[in-house]
């Protein structure tokens, strides 16, 4: 089992302040009266409420529904009654509010239905991923990303290596460890569902060596089963080996591509811890409802590892650790969540317990922050960062917020360990500084994805609007021509009728001015002579007299014309030397 | 930076030993001249001063000016030196951090170049010079209130006479072996120092507050060229002992060149910025006007330190060949 490791760069030998908390078996925490569960303990969307106040609830109900891809359930970790889902304090470094939902404990622990399952090999892949997804089943590590997307290793990947992460390589925190010593066969058992799962090729535990006891107890547990393709690691203790990039380095050699992940190198990493809430999952038929939480520090009186339910208050934790010892050394220090190096400050310990809760810290006054003084580029975080960033360089430009040269430098790469804020001489507060320039960033991102969205609507609108304008004038022109038209014909038609009567009404004038002429002639008794009952000698006569009339008028027309053709065509070339 | 300033009291001592008194009144007077300088800057720049005369750096600048000056340096070249240096060197750029120049070489480059002569008064070692002085009579030619003693007790340099007499066509194994200043590797009294110099840069890189690439850099290419140049005429270019154990190598070495502020950040910049260093030192030993060139190579090296950084960017952790 002598596995060639491969080693990261930079890193810290830190004091592991391990043994503390150590000492005495894992206890339970004596049921909390209330339980506040915040409806996000994971990364994704927030679950859905399932539950309405005053209902009663089972140990193990299902409470909240996952909403969307990322995200995950919540499942009440007691039996009793809801009295109120409302915005509570919970964990998170801007010390916000958000909603949620708090249980009145019953004291009675009545569980839900349970259907335990004996052989999990006869379940499909995804049928075990959806067992994990409705256990609300997330990164144990701390990280508390739903576990059931890193089952899914994808049509086209093939995954080679699972990766179990036991290194739990801050300083203090010892809940993995004796998770590990105590549980050690749950967390094997966890290891074949996941391998299964994931149909991976090989199932690495990685374990850092100043754990002789896991390690030793995680060998006896998978001896006593199929180990085949399992193999337990003992990796050298460094800060930060727990970190997924650097443990992966470490066991298989492989780096991570920056901004890719574990799975494009077919490695998955899950937590030990998560390993073993999978098989209480798939196994038992018994959600997250509870996880092992150290309590510690120089000022806890009995530092020791709770089973805590989710939404316990951390007051209640530090009570059954003893309480806090401010005699010799000066008053207790604040309370964090998370270890030395990566946790967050609480508020106050009326914050609940949530599923990505480790550790509750709390050190002595003197070790707070010292004021923060110039950096004088000595290099010493250089030296010491895993990611082989340039920590000054990055503090330079976050100061400056000269945010574009920050990400030439890999901002985003870098994993939040603190190695640099640790060993520098000056105390400057570096990761503070980085979290401050990756906000800034992402805020500035969605400002630029949201003024673009506007942007695009504004020149949607506007050729929309463009649109309709022309449609409409369109139409406008359409109609006036239709108009147009119609009239002209009207007028037309009025124009020829009105000839029509005019014509009509001047023979009509001429014919009456003829009886009347006539009637007054016979009244005057003057006849015309031969006007009328001419013979026909005499009419042919006048017929003659008549045409040759029409001739000679004919005749005069026909010269007129003539006369008038040469003007005409002047006329003509004229115009055509205009044109030219 | 208290601890780089006790790397340097064995050295300290050693000068006493060999030159008097001159040694302690050069380091009062500097350390006096130089927080006065800084708090008078800090008050008008409005900023407190208990933070910024505690980190001990104003101190430090203070300490190499007044090893690197002549020891019994007159008061007021140690003001207008340490003045200059904490002021022009360090404050106007920010104060601490904020400096492009080691501030020491500043002023030591500033007072070497408008009062050549004082700067060029060296004291002669114990049991060279006709009279070895108190530290009454040491005070009252700091201050003027004697008559200047300093044709009988002050003596060249060996890298001063060693330059003057290659100069004069004298030929190297002569002009060593002729007695003081020279003494077995570099000078009389001079050699020793620098051992005391060499011993406390040692302790500084075991403690981890310097990092080894500066000093092996320089160093070693001084070594390097020097050893080179010497076999190709052994007459006319000193070996590389010679030039490691006398004027400010070992000091530049250890204590100056490894300025963080000033220097470059990277492991493998670093390297570069010795190596240059150490190169600008034997060049202008060698060849150039002045017999040691530890303050103007460190301040050309200044000068690329950006570029260097910029150049020497570690591969970073998940990118492939950058």
């Amino acid at each position: 089992m002598s596995r060639p490791l491969s080693t990261f760069p930079g890193g810290l030998h830190l004091p592991d302040h391990k043994a503390i908390s150590t000492t005495r078996p894992v206890q339970p925490l004596p049921l909390p009266q209330r339980l506040v569960l915040p409806l996000q303990q994971h990364i994704g969307e927030p679950a859905q409420p399932l539950v309405a106040v005053g209902e009663r609830v089972l140990k193990g109900q299902t409470i909240a529904l996952a909403e969307g891809f990322v995200s995950a359930p919540l499942h009440a970790p007691s039996s009793g009654t809801v009295v109120a889902i409302e915005e509570r304090a919970v964990p998170h470094p801007s010390g916000l509010s958000a909603p949620c939902i708090v249980i009145e404990t019953d004291g009675r622990e009545e569980w839900r239905e349970r259907k335990p399952v004996s052989d999990f090999r006869a379940l499909e892949p995804s049928a075990l991923r959806n067992i994990v997804r409705e256990a609300g089943i997330v990164g144990l590590g701390g990280a508390g990303f739903p576990a059931f997307i890193k089952l899914n290793p994808g049509a086209r990947t093939y995954v080679d290596t699972l990766i179990l992460n036991g290194a739990e390589c801050e300083p203090y925190i010892s809940c993995d460890d004796m998770l590990m010593r105590e549980r050690a066969s749950e967390v094997v058992s966890g290891a074949r569902i996941m391998r299964h799962a994931l149909q991976a090729r090989e199932c690495l535990i990685g374990i850092e060596d100043n754990k002789p006891e896991a390690l030793a107890a995680i060998r006896t547990a998978l001896a006593q089963g199929n180990s085949e393709g399992i193999e337990v690691v003992a990796v050298p203790t460094r800060y930060p080996t727990g970190g997924e990039k650097q443990l992966i380095k470490v066991l298989t050699g492989k780096e991570v591509r920056s901004g890719g992940l574990p799975l494009d190198i077919g490695v998955v990493c899950h937590n030990v811890a998560t390993a073993a809430s999978i098989h209480h999952a798939v196994i038992l038929d018994e959600p997250l409802i509870s996880r092992i939480v150290t309590v510690t520090g120089e000022a806890v009186a009995n530092p020791c590892n709770l089973e805590v339910p989710l939404g316990a208050p951390m007051q209640a934790l530090l009570e059954a650790a003893g309480g806090t010892n401010t005699g010799v050394g000066g008053d207790a220090g604040a309370a964090v969540m998370g270890g030395p190096m990566m946790g967050i400050t609480l508020a106050s310990l009326e914050l609940p317990v949530i599923k990505t809760s480790n550790c509750l810290l709390i050190g002595k006054q003197e070790t707070a922050t010292a004021p923060e003084r110039p950096c004088i580029r000595c290099g010493s975080c250089v030296d010491v960062c895993p990611m082989r960033l340039l920590p000054q360089q990055l503090y330079w430009y976050a100061r400056a917020k000269d945010f574009d040269k920050a990400q030439d430098y890999n901002l985003f790469d870098c994993i939040e360990c603190g190695c640099c804020a640790y060993v520098c001489p000056s105390q400057l507060p570096l990761v503070h500084y980085y979290r401050f320039a990756k906000t800034n960033i992402w805020a500035q991102e969605r400002e630029k994805q949201a003024a673009d969205k506007a942007r695009q609507r504004h020149e949607f609108r506007q050729a929309r609007e463009a649109a309709e304008k022309a449609e409409r004038a369109a139409l406008l022109a359409r109609k006036k021509a239709a108009l147009a038209a119609s009239k002209k014909q009207e007028k037309g038609d009025k124009a020829d009728e009105a000839d029509k009567n005019s014509d009509d009404a001047k023979k009509a004038a001429i014919k009456a001015a003829m009886e009347r002429a006539k009637a007054k002639k016979a009244a005057a008794g003057v006849n015309a002579r031969n006007t009328e009952d001419l013979t026909p000698a005499q009419q042919a006569q006048i017929d003659e007299a008549e045409a040759r009339r029409a001739a000679a008028q004919e005749q005069a027309q026909e010269q007129k014309q003539a006369q008038s053709v040469p003007a005409k065509g002047g006329d003509n070339s004229k115009a055509a030397a205009q044109d030219e | 930076m208290r601890e780089v300033s006790l790397a340097l009291l064995p050295a300290a001592v050693g000068l006493w030993w060999w030159f008097g008194w001159g040694v302690l009144t050069n380091i009062i007077l500097a350390a006096a001249f130089a927080l006065a300088s800084e708090a008078l800057i800090l008050r008008l720049r409005k900023r407190p001063l208990g933070p910024a005369l505690g980190d001990g750096s104003a101190l430090l600048t203070a300490l190499l000016l007044a090893l690197a000056m002549p020891p019994m340096s007159p008061w007021w070249l140690l003001l207008i030196g340490c003045g200059f240096a904490i002021i022009f060197g360090k404050q106007l750029f920010g104060g601490l951090g904020y400096n492009p120049f080691n501030p020491a070489m500043v002023g030591y480059v500033v007072l070497l170049i408008s009062f050549p002569l004082e700067m060029s008064s060296w004291l002669s070692a114990r049991g060279m010079a006709e009279l070895q002085l108190g530290l009454g009579d040491t005070l009252a030619q700091v201050f003027g209130t004697a008559a200047p003693l300093l044709d009988s007790i002050s003596g060249a340099t060996p890298l001063d006479t060693l330059k003057t007499e290659l100069g004069l066509g004298r030929p190297l194994g002569e002009i060593t072996t002729s007695g003081a200043p020279f003494g077995q590797l570099g000078g009389l009294g001079w050699e020793v120092v620098a051992g005391l110099y060499l011993l406390g840069g040692l302790w500084l890189i075991w403690r981890r507050i310097i990092s080894w690439q500066v000093p092996v850099g320089m160093l070693a290419t001084l070594a390097l060229l020097a050893t080179v140049f010497h076999a190709i005429d052994p007459e006319r270019y000193a070996g590389a002992l010679f030039h490691l154990f006398s004027g400010a190598a070992m000091l530049g070495a250890f204590f100056i060149a490894t300025d963080p502020v000033s220097g470059a950040s990277s492991p493998r910049g670093r390297l570069i910025f010795g190596i240059g260093a150490g190169f600008l030192v034997f060049v202008i030993r060698t060849w150039g006007g002045y017999p040691d060139g530890v303050a103007f190579a460190v301040l050309l090296m200044n000068m690329t330190a950006p570029t260097i950084d910029y150049y020497t960017q570690p591969r970073v952790f998940g990118h492939n060949g950058k």
